[in-house]
């Protein structure tokens, strides 16, 4: 306790010495680039549920799967982003899209155990689509590489996210609602789909 | 409790009184070493391939990581020599760009690159954004006082990583290192696209 208190004294000094206002050296558009770049795959539904059925996939088919899938993801995305930012066409981008989410949370819902290399292709050729839905889409004006790099970090913070809940699969009920987030999922994916085609 | 609150309004105290602070310490003529460490801090492609061959060194092993906290500052500062005295040779933000995400890419990979490979590519790297920072802070004014500051950055951060990276337990920790270098070289494609458009 006598600890903790002293800590906290300790801590309360720190925090006051904090400079949280010093942006000195900072260039024009870096702060803009990196937030804009974190905000950017949160920015559509069928992006987010996606992803974080990625992770979820992840945690269903467990080691190597849990964090190969979460590696290959954005790698790919980034790959598809250089696509889009090249001009290179992809048709039928958002019906991709939506059949991401279809297909991951199906494949969440039904507990499929394909073998890994199935699973990191499926997911990485959804990968594509959403990264060339995103090259097409980045602003100009802000710092590619702060932006860049918030897109992808937002990208592996959703998949740690269906991780993390994907981990409540090794309890029953934790599996129940897994398989039901993996249903939602791809419910979701279905009206994202109805709309893409419709 | 009657001391902690002591210490608490004493701590406070301490900071009410503020002395002047001489940002960047104008007065000693000491502030460009400080600028040279910021400059790492706030310069993406920088900060990236340092923490990313900081990575790879550390998950190489020790003698690696002991060749790398050496080869990249030295490197560094040679190449900045040569910036700051042939400007024009350091045009290069496609090669800037092309080392951290090919150090991410190893990373993510976990590539069993030999001890020499690491020291090699730590020199490529280091001569390249050495070369950048010369050519662009020398004409801003910045002296070699400034490329110091650079380099003793990137030594403490290599330093520091590499160390911290080697002493990881295998599982978790140890992925957790893969997914770094995976959303570092995704970032890295990303900026090879925004490179190319613009």
């Amino acid at each position: 306790m006598k600890h903790w208190q002293e800590h906290s004294a300790l801590l309360v000094a720190l925090l006051l010495l904090g400079p949280a206002s010093a942006l000195a050296h900072q260039d024009t558009g870096q702060a803009a680039g990196f937030v804009t770049g974190l905000l950017h795959p949160v920015s559509g539904l069928d992006h987010v549920l996606a992803m974080v059925a990625v992770g979820l996939w992840g945690a269903v088919l467990e080691a190597p799967a849990i964090w190969v899938l979460p590696v290959a993801f954005p790698v790919v995305m980034a790959f598809g982003g250089l696509l889009g930012l090249l001009g290179v066409p992809l048709p039928g981008g958002e019906i991709g899209i939506a059949l991401s989410a279809v297909v991951l949370g199906a494949a969440v819902l039904a507990e499929l155990r394909p073998p890994l290399w199935v699973a990191t292709i499926i997911v990485a050729f959804f990968a594509i689509f959403h990264g060339h839905a995103h090259g097409r889409e980045l602003p100009d004006g802000t710092s590619a590489q702060l932006y860049s790099l918030g897109f992808v970090m937002a990208t592996g913070l959703l998949h740690a996210v269906g991780i993390m809940f994907g981990l409540a699969h090794r309890w029953s009920a934790g599996r129940q609602a897994v398989r039901a987030a993996g249903g939602g999922v791809a419910l979701a994916g279905l009206f994202f789909l109805w709309r893409a085609v419709a | 409790m009657r001391r902690v609150v002591g210490r608490i309004v004493l701590a406070l105290a301490g900071v009410a009184v503020a002395l002047p602070v001489n940002a960047h310490l104008v007065e000693t003529g000491f502030g460009e070493f400080y600028d040279g460490i910021a400059h790492v801090a706030v310069t993406p492609s920088d900060l990236l391939v340092v923490v990313a061959l900081a990575l790879l060194a550390g998950q190489r092993g020790i003698v690696a990581a002991r060749y790398a906290v050496f080869a990249l500052p030295i490197a560094w500062f040679v190449g900045g020599f040569i910036g700051a005295r042939w400007p024009a040779l350091a045009a290069m933000p496609l090669l800037t760009t092309l080392t951290f995400g090919v150090a991410g890419a190893l990373v993510a990979l976990n590539f069993k690159l030999r001890q020499l490979g690491v020291a090699a590519l730590a020199i490529g790297a280091g001569v390249v954004h050495g070369l950048v920072n010369g050519a662009t802070m020398a004409p801003a004014g910045a002296s070699s006082l400034a490329l110091g500051g650079v380099v003793s950055a990137i030594f403490c951060v290599t330093a520091i990583l590499s160390a911290e990276v080697c002493a990881l337990p295998k599982g978790w920790p140890q992925i957790v290192v893969r997914v770094a270098g995976s959303w570092i070289a995704a970032a890295g494609l990303l900026m090879i696209g925004w490179l190319s458009v613009s």
